[in-house]
């Protein structure tokens, strides 16, 4: 595993040194914000990746290391920025994950977590996804955390409440914190404390069901990388030629040379709706193996959103390998959900702090 | 065909409006026919205590027929009644509406197109023609008794199983034949279901950004293809169902061409709205087919303009708060349509040209009575013809609000649109459903 240079990170944060970020948090919320470079204009939620421009990325990104230092610093590993604060995890969808990750962000920024498990689609469960909206209101939620399996079901949700919605991934459409945690993971290795102006980064699999994909194409590009689509012609939606990226069936062309490549799961049902014909065909065409990873740029990484069909998409030793920063993902998840809570809990992501 | 006992009711002069928006002149109404026509008009006696309309500045058109409409009744009446569906098409300046078969239970049998028919009868707004299912259940497997359908007192002539398409080849080439015993004709809704599998909005640049499964424009047009070219080899007639795409219209044009027995309709929303309606994921959006693309759009109203396609039809689909306020993907296709299709026409054909009064009066009453086989319906407005007509200021505009709709439902897509034409009245055979643009008391109606 390649672990990130620290100690770069925490010079390049260019405002308050790890300390006065503690401090600050714990006094008064607002001037963690206030001491950002400008106003930013941030949306009131986070539903799209493509909701942020490429300061509102950066701040987020910025605030999320100074968020790491300060609580790096701590004997106990939590900030009091958000007591009193309730943020709901509404799951319609089983993700542990993603779920404990909200969760763990949440509880280290001393917010009240208030799970809410609503497996299946709000027809099935009898309970409309307004009804559901408006119990969360009264309930005082601040933040809900909505994990949905229909395309564009938070943004529907965002009309209904007061509160700020948080998209933690919805049907095939986005997943904005998985994005950004991804950028945050690439920044810290390829770019401290700056933007991903011409980096490139190879994304790889079922783009045309994958919200990972969509939050990331949208966010890279607005940091500036050079992002490049492999998957087979099945599996890119009709669409793409309008999206801000390369499409490449070739996944051996794409790698040469590459910064990063982001391995998406690719769910074993697809094989049965026709979308390739065998798994050993696919893992040929676009699987991820030693000789592949080789390819890369010296010092470029392989990245995956997990959970990650190894032997498939992924070969074991290029997930466990030495350029694999697939565990760090997970721990940066945490990392920036913290941002994205604090900013928008804090008036940060309103614009009206 | 309405052997209904009707109350004779009083006669009715209307002054100086336009026939087909051309010369106006005044035209009496007595006896549940054209009386008189012309400047005379008001010097017959039955003129005198007649009861006169200022049709100045009006246009006046044969009353309008919708070949495709969702009434929910029997089944969801929390979304619509055939009693509010009537006083929506009313005041949309219909006088005859087809009604689709998706009930519960489905309009499959004898006996539940009678009831329809009906409850068309004692809402006594606008005559209510049931539509019959072309499968049992509208499964797809076997065919309805089509024939019990068309002998019954609702006299069905239309058959389709719309909201599904007849996917089965065969099934579709037997139940084309079969209908000719009785000049039947089947309404397909053309969709191959193997290509849709999941579909959420038109596939393309936007469903892509969204995404939601696609609805490929070759899924409509492969049916049409493929039906087109049945109703060739057993020499039948075909009625496609809220064609959607250019490639569709292409398709039919070939057909046409070709001596094809194909006729086709347009909805308003189809003429209107594009695909990007669905960024934002308001399922009031969600129709089946699905909104398409600008260049569809555009290929639909030229080919509406050169009568490649036939006919304007609504596809009036109410649809409760419960099923329209949730998330896209469960939320039921369709939209609201009787009281705006008439002014959307205006807006996107009359008013750039591609449409004048008597192309109209041809798309909206004349070409779909013809197609579903109402004689009464669909007239010129000539001495001796039934006075079923319309009354519209074309100089009018309001703006749309799906809860001041007549429907039950309120699921428009054009909230807050500002469109231009107003029905100011409607008479269903000389008597007046409405009146100064609101419904007639019912008292004086039924």
């Amino acid at each position: 595993m390649r672990t990130a240079p620290g100690a770069t990170l925490a010079t390049s944060s260019q405002t308050l040194p790890p300390a006065q970020i503690a401090s600050a948090a714990t006094d008064s919320p607002a001037s963690l914000v206030s001491t950002a470079a400008g106003p930013v204009e941030m949306p009131r939620h986070l539903l799209s990746a493509g909701d942020l421009n490429r300061d509102a990325a950066l701040h987020i990104l910025d605030t999320a290391a100074r968020l790491e230092q300060a609580i790096a610093g701590r004997e106990v590993r939590k900030l009091p920025t958000l007591r009193g604060r309730t943020v709901v995890n509404l799951f319609y969808e089983d993700s542990t994950r993603t779920r404990i990750s909200f969760e763990v962000a949440a509880k280290r920024l001393s917010a009240d977590v208030i799970n809410f498990s609503a497996k299946g689609s709000s027809v099935s469960k009898g309970e409309s996804l307004k009804d559901t909206a408006w119990t969360l209101q009264a309930m005082g939620a601040d933040a809900v955390v909505c994990r949905h399996g229909s395309s564009g079901a938070p943004q529907r949700l965002s009309a209904w409440v007061e509160g700020s919605v948080i998209n933690a991934g919805d049907g095939t459409h986005e997943h904005p914190t998985q994005a950004l945690l991804d950028a945050y993971t690439l920044q810290r290795h390829l770019a401290p404390g700056r933007d991903l102006d011409g980096r490139r980064v190879v994304i790889v699999g079922d783009v045309l069901h994958s919200r990972v994909a969509r939050s990331n194409v949208l966010l890279l590009s607005t940091l500036g990388a050079q992002v490049t689509l492999v998957a087979p012609p099945t599996l890119l939606p009709v669409g793409v030629h309008s999206w801000p990226v390369a499409v490449s069936y070739d996944l051996d062309a794409a790698l040469r040379d590459a910064d990063a490549v982001m391995m998406l799961r690719v769910q074993r049902e697809r094989m049965a709706g026709g979308f390739f014909p065998t798994e050993r065909e696919y893992t040929r065409s676009y699987g991820l193996d030693a000789r592949r990873a080789a390819m890369l740029a010296k010092g470029g990484i392989v990245m995956h959103p997990g959970p990650m069909n190894r032997g498939m998409e992924i070969a074991p030793e290029v997930a466990d390998g030495a350029a694999s920063v697939i565990v760090e993902q997970v721990a940066n998840g945490v990392t920036v959900r913290m941002a994205v809570l604090y900013l928008l809990l804090s008036g940060g992501l309103g614009g009206g702090s | 065909m309405n052997a209904r006992a009707e109350q004779p009711t009083s006669a009715v002069l209307i002054v100086g409006a336009a026939p087909y928006g051309e010369e106006p002149t005044d035209v009496l109404l007595a006896d549940g026919l054209i009386a008189v026509v012309g400047s005379a008009a008001g010097d017959d006696p039955r003129a005198a205590g007649a009861l006169r309309v200022d049709g100045t500045g009006l246009v006046l058109l044969p009353g309008l027929v919708d070949l495709h409409t969702h009434l929910r009744e029997p089944g969801r009446e929390d979304a619509e009644t055939v009693a509010s569906a009537s006083a929506a098409a009313a005041l949309g300046g219909y006088t005859a509406v087809f009604a689709m078969p998706n009930t519960d239970p489905t309009a499959d049998t004898a006996g539940v197109v009678e009831q329809v028919y009906r409850l068309g009868v004692a809402a006594g707004l606008v005559d209510v023609l049931p539509i019959g299912a072309v499968t049992v259940g509208r499964n797809g497997t076997r065919l309805a008794e089509l024939g019990a359908m068309a002998g019954s007192v609702a006299r069905v002539r239309i058959f389709s199983d719309d909201g599904d398409c007849v996917a089965d080849p065969q099934l579709m080439r037997r139940a084309l034949e079969y209908v000719k015993a009785f000049d039947g004709v089947i309404a397909q809704h053309a969709e191959e279901p193997r290509l849709t599998v999941g579909a959420q909005m038109h596939e393309g640049e936007v469903s892509g950004r969204l995404g939601m499964a696609g609805w490929p424009a070759v899924a409509e047009e492969a049916i049409i293809a493929r039906d087109c070219l049945l109703a060739d080899h057993v020499d039948s007639r075909l009625h496609v169902c809220h064609v959607s795409t250019a490639g569709s219209v292409e398709l039919i044009s070939a057909a046409k061409a070709r001596g094809t027995k194909v006729t086709a309709e347009v909805t308003p929303h189809h003429l209107l709205l594009t695909d990007d309606r669905a960024i934002g994921y308001d399922p009031v959006f969600k129709v089946n087919p699905p909104l398409r693309t600008q260049a569809d759009v555009s290929a639909l109203r030229a080919a509406l303009s050169a009568g490649i396609v036939d006919i304007v039809a609504t596809d009036h689909a109410p649809h409760a708060g419960q099923d329209k306020e949730i998330e896209w993907d469960g939320a039921k296709p369709g939209m609201l349509g009787l009281q705006t299709a008439l002014s959307v026409v205006i807006l996107v054909m009359v008013q750039p040209g591609l449409l004048d009064w008597r192309d109209v009066a041809r798309v909206m009453s004349e070409a779909p009575a013809r197609i579903g086989g109402l004689t009464d319906h669909g007239r010129p407005i000539a001495q001796g013809e039934p006075a079923t007509l319309v009354l519209i200021d074309p100089a009018a505009t309001w703006t749309v609000r799906g809860g001041d709709l007549a429907s039950i439902s309120a699921n428009t897509p054009f909230e807050g649109m500002e469109l231009p034409g107003r029905v100011v009245a409607t008479f269903l055979r000389g008597r007046p459903t409405v009146l100064a643009g609101v419904l007639a008391a019912a008292g004086s109606v039924v």
